[in-house]
């Protein structure tokens, strides 16, 4: 029985650290079409800022929540303004592009930081199921994917910025007309999927290490997540991650992680093959 | 410029000549070694040390006047954690740079890479790092430690304060599945079990699950041959599941990439391990050599590594080799390793073993204590005995095949 608790833990902490990891993915790919290759390396950023802060002297929290969303934030707009919006409509183009960004990225930290792995430890201890124990980090980050996630829903769903970028997205031309400057618009999505890219790598940092090229692990289950997950932003990063995790996390309690993750990439596949716009194509289609 | 066909061929003629006129070696040029070390990527934490140890070791060299009257020219690659170009500067430094020796690989895989290229040009090549023993050519030679002289000292050390049942995680490439079963084997040998042994691809940062899984087979320790800095986050995660006081942990990869460094005490202190080398060993040779070594990187380089030990005097066993060859012709220098050279390194006498190319030495138990390593039991003069149970390069010496343990 408490070993059944550990594991919905972890299936729960499995789709929680997906959602996460995928999320400024998805608002980047899904609300603006553009192919961000360099996707690794803004979660790469995220947790290096929140590390210097950290041995800055800077507490903890502040520069997982607050620190290494601005950084990377600020960063996704200079990109944004820099290379993006000279792209939009291009696909191939923009994934040259953030391939290249991603290479020169990963070549700028090594240059900063050495090649060498660092990181924190997890704060908060851990608890006790039955004759169990576990990380209390692992409750922390599932409480940041629930609350990314609802936040995301509040401001596209209720507030006029969120109107404003989802009608862009639908058609730049009409909301143009309407008075709105979808320039301004695009960088502060990008800068707002960036931002959440980054708070994804400030919160796992403590548990995965940090090296320039950490990002490489990453960066294709998000979008393996996202491109599963389908056209609407939200319900299909949270369906995709959901049925992701439960796969790869069970799939490795069961028989090891390599099977695990050839579960999640057999599961992958078979989910494109049946449903080629992804999860949201046929259910949730009214979600956002 | 526009390349068509033949501008193309002319100009790669033209560097092919370039390259084959400019690397005509003169008497007086400098002797060439190459060292193919990941500096970058995943398994950068090993390489690192093991650049620095190299490069100290030309410099003394050197500076005693090189070998047989020549420089010695250090050329360093980079194959940045990628097997392809392992073998591309392993045929690089046998082809175009006409190296004497090729020092290098790290994991098990890019020696698999290299030894073949090598054998193939004729090059002589040198493995340094502690690995799973087995390997059987004539071509190399291997200064690390293997199983029998590191893991039948550790399991029985750590049965001892801890408990039978044993669980094994290990990396999933060819030295994680070979050194994992020698563990079952002298776990078996000396009355334990093994429950279950788990591997993880290089690049996993999620053990979650696996964490679970052990905490419900409940073994008295843990044993660890997980590699690189992705594996890293499975010492934070089990620190941070609460387990480092409940079950404790042995193992034969970690602080070789300097680990007891980057994770904090709490996160690891208790840890046995077990190898040749480590910077705190007491002995004047070994003084002298933290010293110089300290002067040339400055004095808060982090630790001087298991790996970089063995870059060191893998070098200075070649080098010995050479002085007593008159030469540095492959077959001669190989000779010159099989009469049993042997030095006195920083960590002990280090002596060829003939019929393996494998090397005794001194081996040591140590425990990590506050970002150090406390040594605690000393084992002198240890033989490469599972390496000598399947090879004989001496009988056999067309011998060319890695033998793995069976059980």
């Amino acid at each position: 029985m408490d070993l059944v608790a550990l594991l919905a833990i972890q299936v729960l902490y499995a789709i929680a650290s997906l959602a996460l990891i995928s999320v400024g993915l998805a608002i980047i790919f899904g609300m603006m079409r553009v192919i961000n290759l360099a996707h690794g390396e803004f979660l790469m950023l995220g947790a290096y800022a929140a590390i210097v802060a950290t041995s800055h002297g800077i507490n903890i929290w502040i520069s997982m929540l607050v620190i290494a969303p601005i950084v990377v934030g600020v960063i996704g707009i200079i990109v944004e303004r820099a290379i993006i919006r000279f792209l939009y409509g291009r696909m191939i183009d923009t994934m040259l592009a953030t391939w290249g960004l991603s290479l020169f990225l990963v070549g700028l930290t090594t240059a900063i930081f050495g090649n060498t792995t660092v990181g924190i430890s997890a704060p908060l201890g851990s608890f006790e199921i039955g004759t169990y124990r576990v990380s209390t980090y692992t409750l922390f980050v599932i409480a940041v994917a629930i609350a990314v996630l609802a936040a995301i829903f509040a401001v596209l769903r209720w507030t006029r910025l969120g109107l404003i970028a989802r009608g862009t997205m639908q058609n730049a031309n009409m909301a143009a007309a309407l008075g709105v400057d979808p320039p301004k618009v695009y960088a502060v999505t990008f800068g707002i999927g960036a931002a959440l890219t980054g708070l994804a790598g400030a919160v796992l940092a403590p548990v995965s290490g940090v090296f320039p090229t950490i990002g490489v692990a990453y960066v294709a289950k998000s979008f393996i997540t996202v491109i599963g997950g389908g056209a609407a932003i939200l319900s299909g990063t949270v369906t995709a991650s959901a049925l992701f995790g439960t796969v790869n996390q069970i799939a490795t309690f069961v028989t090891t992680p390599v099977f695990g993750e050839v579960a999640l990439l057999a599961t992958a596949i078979i989910l494109i093959r049946l449903l080629p716009q992804g999860i949201t194509g046929r259910f949730f289609r009214r979600g956002l | 410029m526009k390349l068509n066909r033949r501008t193309f061929l002319q100009s790669t003629a033209a560097t092919a000549a370039t390259g084959m006129f400019g690397s005509t070696a003169w008497a007086e040029d400098p002797i060439g070694v190459a060292g193919i070390h990941d500096l970058s990527g995943g398994l950068d934490i090993y390489g690192k040390p093991m650049v620095d140890a190299l490069t100290l070791a030309v410099e003394e060299a050197n500076a005693a006047g090189g070998l047989l009257g020549r420089q010695i020219k250090l050329i360093n690659y980079d194959p940045q954690s990628n097997m392809q170009l392992y073998t591309q500067f392993s045929q690089q430094a046998a082809l175009k740079d006409k190296v004497a020796v090729v020092h290098g690989g790290i994991t098990s895989a890019s020696r698999e890479v290299i030894r073949p290229v090598l054998d193939k040009f004729k090059t002589l090549y040198f493995y340094n790092t502690q690995y799973e023993g087995g390997v059987c050519d004539r071509g190399q030679f291997d200064t690390g430690v293997t199983p029998a002289q590191t893991v039948e000292k550790l399991v029985p050390h750590a049965m001892k304060k801890w408990g039978k049942k044993v669980y094994v995680v290990a990396a999933d490439y060819n030295y994680g599945q070979i050194t994992s079963q020698w563990v079952k084997k002298y776990v078996t040998e000396n009355g334990g079990e093994v429950p279950s042994i788990d591997f993880f691809p290089l690049d996993v940062t999620n053990f979650g699950p696996t964490i679970s899984k052990i905490q419900a087979a409940k073994p008295d320790f843990v044993w660890s041959a997980l590699v690189g800095g992705a594996h890293i986050s499975f010492y934070r995660q089990w620190a941070a599941a609460g387990m480092r006081k409940s079950i404790p942990m042995a193992s034969t990869t970690f602080a070789v990439g300097n680990e007891h460094i980057v994770l904090s005490p709490e996160e690891c202190d208790g840890m046995l391990i077990c190898y040749n080398y480590f910077q705190d060993l007491k002995n004047p040779v070994n003084e002298a050599f933290v010293t110089s070594f300290h002067k040339r990187f400055g004095a808060d380089y982090p630790n001087i590594t298991e790996l970089a030990m063995g870059t060191y005097q893998g070098f200075r066993l070649w080098a010995e080799a050479v002085k007593k060859a008159g030469s540095i012709d492959r077959m001669k220098v190989i000779e010159a390793l099989e009469t049993g050279i042997s030095i006195d390194a920083p960590s002990g006498k280090v002596t060829i073993d003939p019929p393996t190319h494998h090397c005794v030495l001194d081996v040591h138990i140590a425990e990590v204590s506050n970002k150090k390593l406390k040594v605690l039991e000393d084992f002198a003069q240890q033989k490469p005995a599972d390496t000598a149970a399947v090879c004989n390069l001496i009988k056999n010496p067309d011998d060319n095949q890695q033998y793995v343990i069976k059980i």
